[in-house]
């Protein structure tokens, strides 16, 4: 993951980017088979989705004022907390199995299409993202607005840990489950911040800045969100366990197995 | 009776592919005429591709005073007044266009704050005048007149074709033969009129920025076929060529380093160029720069592998990728160099062949019918020194009109012009010659006398000449000649380098024995030439330019006096 | 110190022979393909120009990696024996160097850059309208990406396939402020812009860095997507299209309100 982030290339204006990661350089130094960073990425995802999927069938209640990231929004009340975490859960699931950068990881690591570079892929017929199910990927868009959302929410749901919800209102309530809920949503927000669609969709469209309305502003809005996107596999990542994390730490609150460390006035 | 080849018939041969053939490719189709191009290389290849400083052009978009007249002169005076003053103002009054047709073409340049193509300094001009994109303008050259080229009906381009020879009578061309370097089979073109446009000669230095093409093929190939070859004495050496490591030895470095603010520093840290040329200091001219670091370095104040530092550290890191992309990484991956925080070391490299085929100004022209010649196989724009930025301009405004011209030629020849078999026979048994067959390798090994070569040329030829040297020099270049007759290589036609060079050397050697024909023959130093024995510029010699050419098998050499320059043009000369 | 060079013909004998070349400090590959060819095998073929990593002629497969020769020292590379083999996605000529003219028939189906009739400058342009396009124009054609890319290196897919090098090339044509055409729809159709699954490989072998993926491949499939999959984008076309208005040659990216969604 982070292997897209390390070596530095030389830069040129806004297009400056780092370079390409040492997947091939590492095997030409001959120090890691390339089947690690595959076989990584399956175990992570794998294991991701698993979770997901069981946290979505399980459900569980608010710990004070928190709300695990897969329960928000809190919409369709009166049904069961599951099913509309499994709705709730969806928009982010869609969203990353649409993201060009997960796209690439379970390409190559799932179905090893290339398995790694200049390694021979295993597949006789090949039809890459033209035929269904993976030319809906071209939907990518549509699904950010979803989570676009969904990330909404999640700062609603930070500001109303920090105000209070229900009883508790009236008071301020600074709780290190405040603090994880505002990391999550930081690198939540950051990852779709970074989004190519989005890319797209600020600017990357227009061809000359000058000549359109708002080009200014809108040129400098697609370098910033150019600036993130460079990042864009990490923030995938980073933001893929700071949800997982976020929901273990308050399944842990609700065990019981400690209370949350906070001040309240 | 020749063996089988193939014949191609066109109205107009361009022979290369750098930025004069591709140009001239497009000029000669757009009259109306089927264009065959011709490259050793794959297209976009050629050294055109390999330039990285900038095309000067008086254009005034960044130091508003500037125009052609300021570019004449500066030329002028670059050359040491030695230059064809017809083709340098042609040049300065079209290249104007060239730019800007460059960027109509789909061409990037940098810009200017408001928008304008942006201009930067470079050696001996006197105003911002390069029109550059980071320091890889060539690239951006080529591949523009490349996909030009390729999309321009009437334009067919054969890849990786070596031609040998021109096909003629000694005052007329029909065209070439060649063969493919692929399959070593031999093809002939026919056509109406020929441009060279095979760029010039590095190779036969040791230390040169010139890539495997540099042979000096065009050159032979006219001299052979009855053209002149004029002021072949003058050879550029770019002050600034890696020297470290080994392998990097003599790889261009830019002067867009000086351009940009880089300064050069002798070992014991003193910026000698202050001393040299105190009014251009680092930016004074090529062949001024190289002088001064060839003394430093003999002085004893020479870095750890003796050259010189050239320092652009000061500039800070994000401009210096910005403005220096390539340098920064040709010295970050060859030499682990980060020209950020240390210091380049670099010494002169052989760089641009400032002589080449005498030609019509206007027209391109060779003294012989339907041969054109234009970029840096052509001679008289640069005089005795070419400034920096004025190849990619010349090779544009000589390009075109040689295409132009040629192609006005063609359409007055009614048909297809007459090969003669025997002269094709001929051709083919001079290239055959050098392959052993079975058994019989034991002839000379055409690598080694290319090293040989480069010994004579690259020490007694070079930056600093004596009659001495240059006597010791043709000698070494004449035995060369005759030992190259045995050359003889294994393997067989198909794709075989040790067969491809056996003919290459027998062009260095022609060429090389022009250029130091004519070395011995200018008694004085001007320019690049630099004679110890005549430290001074000579007044009678620089009312001519020295020609060779060929009288059977001899070489003979010829003054040409200069045409003097109209009162016009003189006055542009005395401004500044 | 053991170097391995493919030497074959194609439908001859082929296969690696290793050769024994003194090193030198900071040498290169094709430094020690010249010390062979000089000294041990005169007819040993591989191609090369500038021996500047800025001609891209020099593209092999050194340690089964895609790499330039005259950029990849040998004390870069793990010790032990340098194995040198040629391109695999192209048909091989000899030894080290293959038939990549199929490349050059590719850019010939491309348009050329093309600007609005009439519109002959001198121009003037802003750098924001093309900073990103120094990027793409940085490219030395030494087709390392198409190589790569395992659409051409194992699929074979030449004849539905453009590759990541011409992806490059019509994004920078596409970018450019001054060209009038759309070239997405025939990249889509002809180049098979679909059948890249943007697994990046082009990108990691690239020797200028160019972020052939992101900044070329995934902006033109958005492109395609504002044509094929934005149905804001049909209606509002088709209303123009009722209009009259809207040459067809031009894209929605040209709009000056541009294309949605916002
Ligand atoms: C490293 C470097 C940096 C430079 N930087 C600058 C700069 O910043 N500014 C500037 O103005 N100039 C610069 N120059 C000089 C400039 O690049 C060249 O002078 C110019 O490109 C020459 O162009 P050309 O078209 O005449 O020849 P070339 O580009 O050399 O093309 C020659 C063509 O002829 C073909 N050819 C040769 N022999 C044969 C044959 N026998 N048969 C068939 N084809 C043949 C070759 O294959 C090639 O296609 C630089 C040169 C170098 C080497
Ligand atoms: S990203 Fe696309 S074009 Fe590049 S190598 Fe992968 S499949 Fe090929
Ligand atoms: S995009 Fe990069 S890898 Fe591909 S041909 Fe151009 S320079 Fe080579
Ligand atoms: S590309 Fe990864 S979220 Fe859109
Ligand atoms: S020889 Fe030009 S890129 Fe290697």
């Amino acid at each position: 993951m982070a292997s897209e982030t390390t070596a530095m290339g030389p830069s040129a204006g806004a297009s400056t980017r780092p370079s390409a990661g040492p997947g091939l350089v590492a095997r030409l130094r001959r120090d890691a088979p390339w089947w690690v960073l595959p076989a990584t990425v399956v175990t992570s995802l794998t294991t991701f989705s698993g979770y997901a999927l069981w946290t979505a069938l399980l459900g569980h209640d608010r710990w004070g004022p928190y709300l695990s990231p897969f329960y928000s929004p809190e919409i369709a009340a009166g049904r069961t907390r599951a099913s509309s975490a499994i709705f709730v859960a969806g928009a982010p699931l869609l969203f990353r199995f649409t993201c060009y950068y997960y796209r690439k990881a379970y390409y190559r690591s799932f179905l090893l299409d290339p398995p790694a570079c200049a390694v021979r892929d295993p597949h006789r017929t090949y039809s890459g993202e033209t035929s269904f199910p993976t030319v809906l990927n071209n939907l990518h868009r549509y699904v950010w607005w979803l989570v676009a959302i969904v990330v909404s929410f999640l700062w609603l749901d930070v500001f109303r840990a920090f105000f209070g919800t229900g009883a508790d209102s009236g008071h301020i309530w600074l709780g290190v489950g405040t603090g994880v809920m505002l990391g999550n949503v930081v690198l939540l927000t950051a990852y779709s911040a970074s989004c190519h669609s989005f890319r797209h969709m600020v600017g990357g469209h227009v061809d000359c800045f000058s000549c359109v309305r708002f080009g200014k502003a809108r040129y400098q809005a697609w370098r910033g969100v150019t600036l993130l996107n460079i990042r864009h596999p990490m923030w995938a990542w980073v933001s893929m366990f700071s949800v997982w994390g976020t929901d273990i730490y308050l399944r842990m609150l609700q065990a019981g197995w400690f209370l949350d460390p906070h001040i309240r006035f | 009776m020749a063996e089988p080849y193939t014949t191609i018939d066109c109205d107009v041969l361009v022979v290369g592919a750098g930025g004069t053939g591709l140009r001239a490719a497009v000029a000669a189709a757009e009259a109306g005429c089927r264009v065959q191009v011709v490259s050793k290389s794959l297209l976009g290849k050629a050294h055109t591709v390999m330039a990285e400083g900038g095309i000067a052009a008086g254009l005034g978009n960044v130091d508003a005073d500037d125009s052609w007249t300021v570019h004449f002169a500066d030329t002028m005076r670059g050359g040491k007044m030695l230059n064809n003053w017809r083709m340098v103002e042609i040049y300065a009054k079209e290249v104007i266009d060239r730019v800007f047709e460059l960027e109509r073409w789909g061409g990037l340049f940098d810009r200017t704050e408001d928008g304008r193509i942006m201009q930067r300094a470079f050696g001996a001009h006197s105003h911002r005048r390069l029109c550059h994109v980071g320091d890889r303008t060539g690239l951006e050259l080529i591949r523009t007149c490349q996909d030009k080229a390729v999309h321009t009906p009437g334009v067919e381009v054969s890849m990786e074709y070596t031609l040998t020879q021109l096909l003629g009578d000694g005052h007329h061309v029909t065209g070439a033969i060649g063969y493919d370097r692929n399959d070593g089979q031999f093809v002939v073109v026919r056509a109406k009129a020929v441009v060279l446009a095979t760029g010039g000669w590095g190779r036969m230095y040791r230390t040169t920025s010139n890539s495997w093409e540099g042979t000096g093929d065009g050159a032979a190939m006219a001299y052979l076929a009855g053209a002149e070859l004029l002021d072949m004495e003058f050879v550029q050496f770019h002050p600034t060529g890696m020297i470290w490591p080994p392998g990097a030895r003599g790889i261009l470095v830019t002067e867009a380093v000086r351009g940009e603010g880089g300064m050069l520093f002798n070992s014991e840290g003193q910026r000698f160029m202050l001393e040299y040329d105190p009014q251009k200091k680092d930016l004074s001219s090529r062949d001024v720069v190289a002088r001064s670091i060839f003394k430093e370095v003999k002085a004893g104040r020479g870095t750890p592998h003796g050259g010189a530092y050239l320092d652009i550290r000061h500039r800070g890191a994000e401009y210096i990728k910005k403005k220096l992309p390539s340098m920064w990484e040709q010295f970050h991956s060859l030499a682990s160099v980060d020209i950020t925080r240390e210091p380049m070391e670099v010494y002169p490299t052989i760089h641009y062949t400032m002589g080449g085929v005498r030609v019509d100004p206007e027209s391109a022209a060779t003294r012989v019918a339907a041969l054109y010649a234009a970029g840096e196989v052509a001679g008289g724009l640069h005089g005795s020194n070419r400034l920096g930025g004025n190849s990619l301009g010349d090779i544009l405004v000589f390009g075109k009109r040689a295409g132009e011209y040629a192609a006005e030629y063609a359409k007055t020849v009614g048909s297809a012009p007459v090969i003669a078999d025997a002269q094709v026979a001929e051709a083919q048994s001079d290239a055959l010659r050098f392959l052993a067959g079975d058994g019989d390798a034991t002839g000379e090994n055409p690598y080694l006398l290319h090293e040989a070569l480069q010994d004579a040329m690259q020490d007694d030829a070079g930056i600093a000449r004596d009659q001495q040297s240059l006597t010791r020099s043709l000698e070494a270049i004449l035995e060369l000649q005759e030992r190259a007759k045995r050359m003889r290589v294994g393997g067989g036609r198909v794709l075989n380098p040790g067969w491809h060079s056996c003919m290459d050397v027998v062009n260095m050697l022609t060429v090389s024995e022009a250029i130091v024909r004519s070395a011995l023959e200018r008694k004085e130093s001007r320019g690049s030439q630099w004679r110890l024995d005549y430290p001074d510029l000579s007044e009678e010699q620089g009312r001519v330019n020295y020609a060779v050419y060929r009288d059977g098998e001899l070489m003979r050499i010829r003054a040409v006096p200069l045409e003097p320059i109209p009162v016009e043009l003189s006055r542009h000369l005395e401004d500044g | 110190m053991e170097v391995r060079v493919f030497r074959g013909v194609p439908g001859g004998e082929q296969g690696e022979v290793a050769y024994d070349v003194p090193p030198v400090e900071g040498m290169v590959v094709l430094d020690a393909i010249h010390h062979i060819q000089k000294h041990l095998q005169t007819d040993l073929a591989c191609r090369w120009n500038c021996k500047a990593a800025k001609c891209g002629s020099c593209s092999a497969e050194i340690n089964g990696t895609p790499r330039l020769m005259c950029k990849t020292r040998i004390d870069e590379l793990p010790e032990g024996p340098v194995t040198v083999r040629p391109l695999a996605a192209f048909p091989l000529i000899k030894d080290l160097v293959t038939d990549v003219s199929w490349n050059y028939e590719v850019n010939k189906k491309i348009p050329p850059f093309t600007a609005a009739e009439g519109d002959r400058g001198p121009w003037r342009i802003q750098e924001v309208d093309i900073d990103r396009l120094y990027e793409f124009r940085r490219c030395i054609e030494c087709f390392l990406c198409q190589d790569v890319c395992h659409i051409l290196r194992n699929h074979d897919m030449r004849d539905r396939f453009y590759g990541p090098r011409f992806f490059v090339r019509v994004a920078g044509l596409e970018m450019h402020p001054k060209d009038v055409l759309n070239r997405v729809e025939q990249t889509r159709a002809e180049g098979g812009l679909g059948l890249c699954n943007i697994t990046k490989c082009c990108t990691e072998v690239c020797p200028e860095h160019i972020h052939i993926t992101d900044n070329a491949i995934i902006p033109l499939k958005e492109r395609n997507a504002d044509a094929h999959w934005d149905p804001i984008n049909f209606v509002r076309r088709k209303l123009r299209r009722d209009s009259g208005g809207g040459a067809a040659t031009r894209g929605l990216d040209e709009e000056p309100a541009g294309g949605p969604p916002r």
